[in-house]
């Protein structure tokens, strides 16, 4: 029954507050350009919309187009699971569920792709090789922080490696592997969402796109479910950076809770000011980028295992 | 007279009887076109011109050192040995020639159409039926190969922008080849000027390009007073340098906020769009038009400027002025910024000299090309330009070629309207001289206008040349793209900002 209703509020908090925080980088972006910008509600508004929308397919794609929404959708969903939000410990936990947590992505990824390439189109073509490398480059970084915060927490399973211990950590000798860690959980949050500098969530320019370009095609409900599930894996993404930097249990679950959304917001802000004083990177920079950031996590693993 | 000495002089903004050009035979016409290419002269202007069944050609000369220009003329038939390989600036010209009146450049060694639109005498040099031809329907240059792709852009982009169709042929992410195929927006300018001017011509020739609308009223106005012989009051003058400047800054402004958006560079391009619309509102100031419609006209302006007015604009300026250098300084100060724009679609010099680029790209890449300082005509004579030229060709050295032009634009409007002369801003003109040809160069905000003019016994336009600076910077931006990232190419696109609508005619 607890399991439940443990379920039923993790669920709750991500299906409610995820497009909220792209409402939130909106804002924070147009004040920075001195713009009183769009309502915080927007993209709830958005999605309405879209949803009243039909749809629009065309006569080269299969069944395999709408397999990319509904992925898209249903990972961070199953993903979340795995995730505990701030202090409140995932529904779901067992040893090794932290590189399920990380290949349910990577299934995300493939369906994605693989919608993008059922339209035949050299743009989604060009935009799916892009996603591909850059996921490439990004997975050891996940990979390498994990196993850092898994020799940490001596644990196999994500609700046990962001446990109530982290407080302790930060002050201890392994803190500055977790300042580490933050910084690169914090570079695989921008590529992942595909966000400034990696890649422009606004931009119309279709030959520079990453992500966008691979979803240029849906329309309607379909497109509604992408908008969607990109605000879910901010949120689920998101999750961990801010249980390591607000390491707070304080033993009632609403204070929890709304410690962990307060947390998610700045967060958002942070993306937000990231976007306004940041040029885009060049796109052959990116990988640079990446591996540079691989490197960091190694060293944060070096640093714990020392 | 020697077979090189054989071009005839004419000042910027003059007029020549036909009867004092020579019709040269074509050997005589070549060497004295190479010989003065060879001593730094620019084909300013190349053109055909019907003379019962045969055509004339004239080729505007530009000579920069001198500040003058040089007119040659001879006679082309339906066939004749192109000079492209020897001169490739005139590649663009000889295609566009052929494509009027059907006369074929044998030898050339890029022979297709330019604008995708019938001959003016029903000969086609590519055979091509008589219904209107398809934009972009062509051979395309292609790479074959296994891992070559081809992309396919335009004629619908995703952005509101004029059309055009891009056919990339890539490697990967990198571009071997890029062609670009224009004409969707042929109105036939050239056609609708003859026999004028007519009522309607001032607002054709200001929309040849809508963004150069004052550029190319100038350039028309001067062709004007060439042929009527009328002198440009002192006030006229210097309030159409006003209104050049003023279509400089929202141009240049517009186009530094444009490649801000590019990169996701979030403050520069918020502020730089709202700025460029208060150049726009300035210019409203001098004639109730944001793009300068209806103020420029042959023998001076059409809307004085009052004192309390000038004055009005000058304050205005100053606060628009500060507010541009703050947003720009964030722009040339930001690493991020730098590292996007540096290395980014480079042109070599020597690319550039040869392919005729005229303008901001050309200055970018080094080359001292700016009419308002060689060919420099009205209030210009007396301003003192220096042209912004930088070294680099590639993305921020365009970028910074924009930045140096606002500054120096913003301070040359100041001292204009301080010290505005007075008297009358229009002078009336005699009847235009007939049989003659004027020229005019103008330096608008993308580069060198050129407009040429040849009159008949009536003194009606027999003929009207009109050369954007677009006609010309087109292949340096397919130039750029060599070797580039196509994600660059919007990037690259952008640092041009190139007319559609200039170039199509």
């Amino acid at each position: 029954m607890e399991m439940l209703a443990r379920t039923a509020l993790h669920l709750t908090l991500l299906l409610l507050f995820a497009p909220l925080l792209q409402g939130v980088i909106v804002r924070t972006k147009a004040l920075f350009a001195g713009r009183v910008g769009a309502p915080l509600l927007q993209p709830y508004y958005d999605l309405a919309r879209l949803l009243r929308k039909e749809c629009v397919f065309s006569r080269t794609t299969t069944w395999v187009f709408l397999a990319g929404p509904a992925a898209g959708v249903a990972v961070p969903i199953l993903a979340a699971l795995f995730m505990p939000f701030g202090a409140l410990p995932a529904p779901i936990a067992f040893t090794g569920d932290l590189l399920l947590f990380v290949y349910l992505f990577g299934v995300a990824r493939f369906f994605t792709v693989a919608s993008a390439l059922d339209t035949g189109s050299s743009f989604e073509g060009m935009g799916g090789a892009r996603e591909v490398t850059f996921a490439c480059l990004a997975e050891p970084i996940v990979l390498f922080c994990l196993i850092v915060l898994a020799c940490i927490a001596d644990a196999m399973s994500l609700t046990a490696l962001l446990g109530p211990h982290l407080a302790a950590t930060w002050r201890g000798p392994a803190g500055l592997s977790l300042g580490l860690v933050v910084v690169c959980l914090l570079v695989v949050l921008l590529v992942e969402n595909s966000r400034i500098p990696f890649d422009d969530p606004n931009t119309h320019l279709e030959l520079t796109m990453i992500h966008e370009v691979m979803v240029l095609d849906h329309s309607g409900p379909p497109f509604a479910m992408v908008l969607y599930g990109a605000a879910l894996k901010l949120m689920v993404l998101g999750a961990p950076i801010v249980r390591l930097l607000l390491p707070v249990n304080t033993g009632f679950w609403v204070v929890d809770a709304l410690v962990f959304l307060g947390g998610m917001l700045l967060l958002a802000v942070l993306v937000g000011v990231i976007e306004s004083i940041m040029a885009r990177l060049k796109l052959v920079r990116i990988p640079q980028v990446l591996i540079g950031t691989t490197m960091l996590s190694g060293f944060a693993l070096v640093l714990v295992l020392r | 007279m020697s077979p090189l000495r054989a071009a005839v002089p004419l000042a910027n903004g003059g007029a020549v009887p036909l009867a004092n050009l020579p019709l040269l035979g074509r050997g005589h016409f070549t060497g004295a076109l190479l010989a003065e290419v060879a001593e730094g002269a620019r084909v300013a202007a190349c053109f055909a011109v019907p003379v019962g069944s045969a055509l004339e050609l004239y080729a505007v000369l530009a000579r920069d050192a001198h500040g003058d220009l040089a007119i040659l003329r001879t006679e082309i038939g339906g066939e004749y040995p192109s000079l492209a390989l020897r001169c490739p600036e005139l590649q663009l010209f000889e295609r566009e020639i052929a494509e009027q009146f059907g006369s074929i450049p044998t030898g050339h060694p890029w022979f297709k159409p330019v604008r995708f639109h019938r001959s003016w005498n029903e000969r086609d040099a590519w055979g091509r039926g008589l219904e209107r031809p398809q934009p972009a329907v062509q051979e395309f240059y292609r790479v074959e190969g296994e891992e070559v792709h081809e992309v396919a852009v335009g004629p619908v982009h995703a952005g509101v922008i004029e059309p055009g169709h891009f056919r990339f042929q890539c490697h990967g992410e990198q571009i071997m080849h890029l062609e670009i195929a224009l004409g969707y927006q042929h109105r036939d300018v050239e056609r609708l000027l003859l026999n004028g001017p007519h009522p309607a011509t001032p607002h054709q020739i200001e929309t040849v390009a809508g963004d150069t609308s004052i550029g190319h009223a100038s350039a028309w106005s001067q062709v004007s007073e060439a042929l009527a012989g009328s002198d440009l009051p002192a006030r006229g003058a210097a309030l159409r340098l006003v209104a050049m400047e003023l279509e400089r800054l929202a141009n240049h402004v517009g186009d530094i906020g444009a490649l801000a958006g590019d990169i996701g560079f979030l403050p520069t391009a918020a502020y730089c769009g709202r700025l460029r619309g208060d150049y726009l509102n300035a210019t409203a100031v001098l004639c109730g038009n944001r793009f300068g419609r209806g103020l420029v006209r042959p023998g001076g302006v059409a809307a004085d400027l009052s004192d309390e007015q000038a004055a009005a604009l000058r304050e205005c300026l100053v606060a628009v002025a500060r507010d541009t250098h703050g947003a720009l300084e964030l722009f040339f100060d930001t690493p991020s910024v730098l590292a996007r724009l540096e290395g980014t679609g480079h042109v070599a010099v020597e690319d550039a000299a040869a392919v005729g680029l005229v303008g901001v790209a050309a200055r970018a890449c080094g080359l001292q090309r700016d009419a308002r300082k060689h060919h420099p005509l009205g209030a210009y004579r007396t301003a003192g330009i220096e042209p912004a030229v930088k070294w680099g060709g590639d993305v921020f050295a365009r970028a910074a070629v924009r930045q140096r032009e606002i500054e120096d634009s913003l301070v040359l409007i100041d001292s204009t309207l301080a010290a505005l002369p007075s008297g009358p801003v229009r002078a009336e003109g005699g009847a235009p001289r007939p049989k003659a040809l004027a020229v005019a160069l103008v330096e608008g905000w993308r580069g060198e206008i050129v407009h040429a003019a040849l009159t008949d016994a009536a003194g009606r336009f027999s003929r009207y040349k009109i050369v954007d600076p677009s006609f010309r910077n087109w292949t340096g931006l397919a130039l750029a793209l060599r070797g580039e990232q196509i994600s660059d190419f919007p990037l690259c696109n952008k640092s041009f900002n190139l007319s559609y609508c200039g170039f199509d005619l």
